[in-house]
């Protein structure tokens, strides 16, 4: 990475303690249900707590967490990377449960927690709204209510629904987000509705992980072909934490099957691969590429676009070791686009800020 | 979709010994009939196939062709699309020169009915009639061994009752199964087979009763076809991670129609989570793409076409071009002729070993 060059980071995760951090923000009701009912937790199974990848060695307190607080997060992401800005992505499984009222409850509360435990305590954070996709009409209500705070620059959802993304129903939420210029990030993940592979439930945690590029894959097709980006021309979506490298594949096919099969979805009236090109995006990390370096650049190659990739940390999960933020193998003329210039395209709420709250990004 | 205007009218002249790894032979209900128990044909006429989906007839997904077949591959004799055998020797055989064929035969043979016994007596019955109808009449081609894959103890009594028929050159299962086909209760399909010293070809379809994507059910017959290329990813991760490989080492895997561009990139994504995540599966020896490496194989169709021509060529190199056989769908609509399918930039002796020695080798043609 050039020394001069001073990154966007567009997933880092704050970890929410545990459930009491949240009983500050939701009424007496849910106080109390959580008290009298024993809840213990909203954490998902995506991210099993003492899961290798869930959070890196070194970056453990005592009692295994990490990211709970500003001051890790900052000192490692703004001090030790002299990253500019970062997107909190925060994964606690809200989107997991299946009353709607508490969804909305926990939702609001932890876009609530998220402003006050760590935007308002570093100014280079920024964050994305999490959102209870269990009942669309709440989804939108928090969006309305999140958006008014300039800082929020990301829409949430996870990358396994209970229907694919592109259905209909849940087509408010894309006008609200084309309304706001706020993209729709897709993050890793799943609220478990479904078995986390067509084939039913895999016998191990890897495969719950590996899953995930499944679910993906599916979303984009659903976006696509339910008619979404004609629908919403200013729609932009980021894939996180996706893998990126089963995309070229992906779209061969389906814009093959596309070519042949046009008449079913006449609104997707170019190849898929030009839509994606046009509306969808991917954080670069993890990055599924070949142990040889000239094949991951011709990897790179195949996404046959400078724009589509989005520098992340993803931190803290571990996905490198050392302070090799950037996945090895990139060719070093893509570093400052997907450092610095992609995300400012990406997301506009970034530029905005930048001016106001005086950050530079270059130095 | 590779169908030529003029194909008629073109002379083939085949200098490599065509084999086809993927020719759907149209078996019909009556076909069937003196193949099963009146027991069992009674329950066929009352109750019909019931493979996990919701439609007395067709399927959840319309497809955007009757029968998904080519609109010229309907036999001028009547009947259905590659029902008549020759006919399929006039229009595909003959005029690709095709050596040899490997027949794998979809609907109505009975995989994945919800009834595990009736499922049996179908299959059974599908092989009799791949014999009776087709190889025995026609030398150029070889049957698969269509088991109920959901029943394995019946499955593995199917192929060791085929076992020694060199007629046979491979069991045969399709990829949306009840469970990922990495689960111990598939592994006397596995165990069968290697006894038998037959690779196992996974063709995709079938209805695997859980929603068609992990994230729900998808709308479109687009998406269906799609999202084949997802289960496989799928039931690839399942065998990896179980250890289908470690206690069957001989087993060699086909996988029919699925595709294969998502290959490479499904193994880098697995070798790289296994790194952190190993101790889960300490039963593994080697990274998983090492598997993928060794017990693995891939058809060609529908043959993924990159916007520039070279990266699907990369992808093969990641593969291995010892590791891809041709194969046309025939008679259906995605059908990939022989002569225009693969990309031009490949060398004579990749294509010679993808259009014919990888399979003379893998299914023992000669």
């Amino acid at each position: 990475m050039s020394a001069e060059l001073r990154a966007i980071d567009c997933d880092v995760h704050p970890t929410v303690p545990d459930l009491k951090a949240l009983l500050p923000y939701v009424d007496p009701f849910w106080r109390d249900q959580v008290e009298e009912r024993g809840i213990p937790s909203l954490e998902s199974i995506s991210y099993p707590p003492n899961a290798p990848i869930t959070a890196r060695p070194d970056w453990r307190s005592k009692n295994g967490q990490a990211a709970v607080d500003v001051t890790q997060l900052s000192g490692q992401v703004f001090d030790r990377w002299r990253t500019s800005l970062a997107i909190c992505n925060c994964l606690y499984g809200v989107q997991l449960v299946f009353s709607e009222d508490m969804a909305r409850a926990f939702t609001r509360a932890l876009n609530d927690w998220i402003v006050k435990q760590w935007l308002d305590r570093d100014p280079r954070l920024r964050a994305s709204i999490v959102v209870p996709m269990q009942n669309i009409e709440y989804a939108v209500d928090e969006i309305e209510r999140c958006a008014q705070d300039r800082r929020f620059v990301q829409i949430l959802v996870l990358a396994m629904q209970e229907t694919p993304l592109g259905r209909r129903h849940y087509w408010p939420v894309y006008a609200a987000a084309e309304r706001h210029g706020l993209p729709i990030g897709i993050h890793a993940g799943s609220n478990y509705r479904n078995p986390v592979t067509s084939l039913g439930w895999p016998s191990y945690y890897i495969e719950d992980y590996a899953s995930q590029s499944q679910g993906f894959q599916s979303q984009v097709a659903s976006l696509i072909c339910e008619g979404v980006f004609a629908k919403y021309p200013g729609l932009k979506v980021v894939l996180i934490e996706s893998g990126v490298t089963w995309l070229p594949g992906f779209l061969w096919r389906f814009s093959k099957f596309w070519r042949g099969l046009r008449t079913e979805v006449p609104w997707v009236d170019r190849s898929p691969a030009e839509i994606v090109r046009d509306h969808i995006r991917l954080t670069v990390q993890p990055l599924d590429a070949p142990t040889a370096s000239g094949d991951v650049e011709r990897a790179i190659d195949h996404l046959r676009s400078d724009d589509i990739l989005l520098f992340a940390s993803d931190f803290p999960h571990w996905q490198f070791d050392g302070d090799d933020t950037m996945p090895a193998g990139i060719p070093a003329a893509l570093h400052r686009k997907i450092l610095v210039d992609n995300p400012l395209a990406t997301y506009h709420r970034l530029s905005g800020a930048t001016h106001t709250d005086g950050c530079r990004l270059f130095e | 979709m590779n169908v030529e205007v003029k194909q008629p009218v073109r002379v083939h002249n085949s200098r490599v010994g065509l084999v086809d790894c993927d020719i759907h032979p149209k078996i019909t209900v009556d076909q069937l009939r003196p193949f099963l128990s009146n027991h069992w044909w009674g329950y066929l006429q009352t109750y019909g196939l019931r493979p996990r989906h919701g439609f007395v007839k067709g399927y959840p997904f319309p497809k955007m062709t009757p029968q998904a077949a080519r609109r010229d591959a309907w036999p001028p004799t009547g009947g259905l699309p590659a029902s008549d055998l020759d006919f399929m020797r006039a229009q595909h055989l003959d005029h690709y020169g095709i050596d040899h064929g490997i027949m794998n035969p979809l609907s109505p043979t009975g995989q994945g009915d919800q009834n595990p016994e009736f499922s049996a007596a179908l299959t059974t019955a599908a092989n009799e009639c791949q014999l009776e109808h087709w190889t025995r009449r026609e030398p150029r081609l070889r049957s698969s061994i269509v088991v109920p894959y959901e029943n394995a103890e019946a499955s593995r009594a199917e192929i060791r009752r085929r076992a020694s028929n060199r007629e046979f050159a491979q069991v045969f299962l399709l990829s949306r199964t009840s469970e990922a086909l990495g689960r111990r209760r598939y592994w006397p399909i596995y165990e069968a087979a290697v006894e038998a010293g037959l690779p196992v070809g996974i063709h995709v379809f079938g209805y695997s009763g859980n929603p068609m994507t992990n994230t729900g059910w998808p709308s479109f017959y687009v998406e269906e076809m799609t999202e084949h290329a997802t289960s496989s990813q799928a039931l690839v991760t399942s065998l990896i991670m179980e250890g289908v490989f470690e206690r069957y080492r001989d087993l060699k895997i086909v996988l029919i129609e699925s595709g294969f561009a998502w290959l490479p990139a499904l193994g880098w994504r697995l070798d790289k989570h296994w790194k952190r995540l190993r101790e889960e599966v300490p039963h593994l020896t080697k990274a998983p793409s090492e598997y993928i490496r060794e017990h693995f194989w891939v058809s060609t169709q529908p043959m993924e076409e990159s916007e520039q021509p070279e990266h699907v060529v990369d992808v093969m190199r990641w593969i291995g071009f010892d590791r891809i056989l041709f194969a046309s769908d025939y008679p259906h609509w995605d059908f990939d002729d022989p002569v225009l399918a693969l990309p031009p930039s490949l060398n004579e002796e990749q294509r010679r070993k993808i259009y014919s020695d990888n399979a003379r080798a893998l299914y023992r043609l000669g």
